[in-house]
């Protein structure tokens, strides 16, 4: 049985590898990862709240949650396909049109 | 129907009134239509517009023949009619006729005189400069003369009245390019308004004893003649009403703007000083005779006094004239006194007067139409620029001797019976004084009558040219006026019944009377101021033999001063200093009244301008600018990069997670 705060602190450095993925990487494709970085985080924290409490509600979560980071990649993939047809690039940096 | 309640005082209502008497208003509207028919289509029709006046007054005195047929039939009564005008309050005006006797003797004398003027200036006004307005106002002058004869009350009266005043004012100044006629005008206007404003008084005064409710002439009599109003009343509004007499009919002192009238063309001279104008404020008195005799006597006595100073005075100054016109002028204004003084000596002087007044129209405007003559044929009013005319214009000398000696008072003509008349009241009813004054004054009238013939007609022709006789439109007038002027009188001669006592009465019809000694004395008078005219005029002489009265004669011909007191005391001080003064504080004050709020206003304006675009509109546009700010401020978060974005949602979660954890 590994201890919980072990893998807290795993959950809590994959979620900031993301955070720091999102806010610093200029390639969108890695921005994405990144995302699923810290979708992943969590999981990993609900499914060891689960364990660890004994209560099969952090896994359910976890498989809806999975379900959803697919549906997530899926869109987002066809998003920045679409922005580098467009602009022929993926830096998100570049992609600001949105603004005032 | 007022008059079916004022039979006391005014007599009964005629009953069954004929065609003449119903249609009574068509002799004062027939003139005024043709006075506009004239004004729009008189330059257009033959004749330049004279066709139109001709024939309304030519149409009016047939009705008036018929109107005084009626009462020559032997009616006594009197007939009313009107329509309301309009109402103030309590106080209904009324347009109507009121015709009696004495409106038949008038309508007669007003459209007889105004016809014959009306033909006569064919002649004595062909090429003139204003031909047709000339026509017009001579039209519209008789209609208003007709309406203050017609009137059935003070306030219609008062109309026709002022209508008559801008008339003369109008007429008087016909040849306004010369700046003496025009200044004559303006004279003769402002005079008689002098005597106006007392008048309308008095027709306030009298309004207010109806207690506000009518001007009706048969209503006031009726309240009057019942003691409706305090003695005092009536005797304040007689002396009022009288002002207007002494200013419409020049009586002394208002008596300087007829003169002047002379200005005017000779016609004009004629209609005014015969017929209209003058003659209309003898009739005020004689119309409201209720309002003299329900007066205090002493009323009556400054009639009489005013009357007897002004018959003496103009009698004289019209000696001292080489103005043809102006003798006959001061002769008018001596004669209106005659029948003023006539009216103060009660109900018989009243029918005596205005006996003299029908009368005096017809040969005062032979003698002003034959002046006329005289003056368009040498071309000067001055009588020393004449004589010797006797034989160059035959008709005119016998018309103008014929009048001259019935204003003279020789019998038979016109002027002997009324002026007997008047002198016969003055016997009976006592008044000694002015029994005396009434004859000098004939004698001086014969006096300067013989003078004014003498110097025009005969000895050696002086003037220049060769006159001639006038146009036939003019001597046919003046023959037509003759003849009238020859048989006239016999109307008043107690011989054959004197029936225009019959016409003209008040109350009742007094019974002329015939005293041979008066009329012994009155002739002689006559005859006496002819010889001691025809011993001084005999033969012309280039000093006017007047001249030897010395300071008096200096006195005349400066009108007794009234003139420059007048013009001194009055016309100066209100027309350089007054006005002057006036004319500061229209400009200063009132001006500045005006201008000053203008400018305030102005300033307020400004005021209230620069708060609405400061203030309102700076605090609408200070919200819209504090919000474009703070969203120009805002709007630099929206950099369009996502990953500033994520940067700020994480950056509020981890604040949610900071505060929520605190709790």
């Amino acid at each position: 049985m590994i201890r919980l705060p072990l893998v807290l602190f795993l959950s809590a450095a994959l979620f900031s590898t993301g955070v720091y993925g999102v806010l610093a990487r200029r390639n969108a494709v890695l921005v994405l990862m990144s995302i699923e970085l810290m979708l992943n985080a969590v999981n990993i924290n609900l499914v060891a709240f689960g364990a660890a409490l004994h209560d099969l509600t952090g896994q359910v979560f976890a498989l809806f949650v999975i379900t959803v980071a697919a549906a997530e990649v899926g869109i987002g993939l066809a998003i920045v396909i679409l922005i580098y047809r467009n602009r022929a690039t993926i830096n998100v940096d570049e992609v600001n049109l949105l603004k005032w | 129907m007022v008059a079916a309640e004022s039979t006391e005082a005014l007599g009964r209502a005629i009953a069954d009134p004929n065609s003449f008497l119903t249609n009574a208003w068509l002799i004062a509207f027939l003139p005024a239509m043709s006075a506009l028919l004239t004004l729009f289509l008189g330059k257009r029709t033959p004749g330049k517009g004279s066709v139109y006046g001709i024939a309304a007054v030519g149409a009016s005195f047939v009705l008036s023949l018929g109107v005084l047929w009626t009462f020559v039939g032997g009616e006594r009564g009197f007939y009313e009619a009107s329509m309301p005008w309009f109402q103030i309050g309590q106080l209904h005006l009324e347009v109507g006729v009121y015709v009696d006797g004495l409106t038949a003797v008038m309508v007669v004398v007003v459209t007889s005189i105004s016809l014959c003027v009306h033909i006569y200036s064919l002649g004595y006004m062909k090429g003139d400069v204003r031909f047709t307005w000339f026509y017009t106002v001579l039209s519209l002058f008789t209609s208003a003369m007709l309406v203050v004869v017609l009137a059935n009350n003070l306030f219609q009266l008062l109309v026709g009245w002022e209508v008559m005043g801008v008339c003369s004012y109008l007429l008087i100044g016909h040849w306004w390019e010369d700046h003496v006629n025009s200044s004559s005008a303006i004279k003769a206007f402002i005079t008689t308004r002098v005597g106006d404003v007392p008048f309308m008084f008095g027709i306030f005064v009298l309004i207010s004893i109806t207690g506000f409710t009518t001007s009706n002439i048969p209503a006031i009599s009726d309240v009057v003649s019942h003691g409706g109003a305090s003695v005092a009343l009536v005797s304040a509004a007689a002396l009022l009403l009288f002002g207007g007499t002494i200013g419409k009919s020049a009586q002394f002192p208002l008596h300087v703007w007829l003169p002047d009238a002379m200005a005017g063309p000779t016609p004009v001279s004629a209609l005014i000083h015969a017929a209209t104008m003058v003659a209309a404020g003898v009739y005020l008195v004689g119309r409201l005779f209720f309002v003299f005799t329900d007066a205090d006597p002493v009323v009556l006595q400054i009639v009489g006094v005013v009357g007897g100073i002004t018959m003496l005075g103009a009698a004289l100054m019209a000696f001292v004239q080489d103005d043809i016109k102006r003798v006959l002028a001061y002769s008018t204004i001596s004669q209106l006194a005659y029948m003023v003084a006539g009216m103060s000596m009660g109900p018989a002087g009243r029918t005596g007067a205005f006996f003299h007044l029908f009368t005096h129209a017809f040969f005062k405007a032979l003698l002003f139409l034959g002046s006329g003559v005289v003056i368009h044929a040498v071309h000067t009013n001055n009588m020393s620029e004449m004589g010797g005319l006797r034989s160059r214009m035959p008709i005119t000398f016998w018309t103008f001797l014929i009048g001259s000696l019935a204003l003279a008072g020789v019998p038979p003509l016109a002027g002997f019976w009324s002026k007997d008349e008047l002198l016969v009241v003055a016997n009976e009813g006592g008044h000694d004084v002015m029994f005396v004054v009434l004859l000098l004054t004939a004698l001086l009238t014969a006096f300067y009558m013989t003078r004014a013939v003498l110097m025009t007609f005969f000895g050696e022709f002086r003037g220049h040219g060769e006159p001639h006789e006038g146009p036939r439109t003019m001597t046919g007038v003046l023959v037509a006026l003759a003849t009238v002027t020859v048989f006239v009188g016999l109307l008043g001669a107690p011989q054959l019944g004197a029936p225009f006592g019959t016409w003209v009465f008040f109350h009742e019809i007094e019974e002329a009377l015939f005293v041979p000694w008066i009329a012994v004395a009155s002739t002689l008078a006559a005859l006496l101021g002819i010889a001691i005219g025809y011993r001084l005029y005999n033969t012309y002489r280039e000093r006017d033999p007047i001249r030897s009265l010395g300071p008096a004669y200096t006195v005349l011909t400066n009108k007794y001063y009234l003139d420059d007191l007048y013009w001194k005391g009055i016309v100066r001080p209100v027309r350089d200093d007054l006005s002057a003064r006036v004319y500061w504080n229209d400009r200063r004050i009132i001006d500045g009244v005006v201008n000053g709020a203008a400018s305030f206003t102005k300033t307020l304006g400004n005021g209230v301008n620069w708060f609405d675009e400061k203030v309102i509109d700076g605090a609408v546009n200070g919200l819209a600018n504090l919000a474009g700010f703070t969203g120009g401020l805002l709007r630099y978060i929206q950099s369009g990069n996502v990953q500033r974005y994520a940067v700020f949602l994480f950056a509020g979660v981890v604040v949610l997670a900071v505060i929520f954890t605190k709790i």
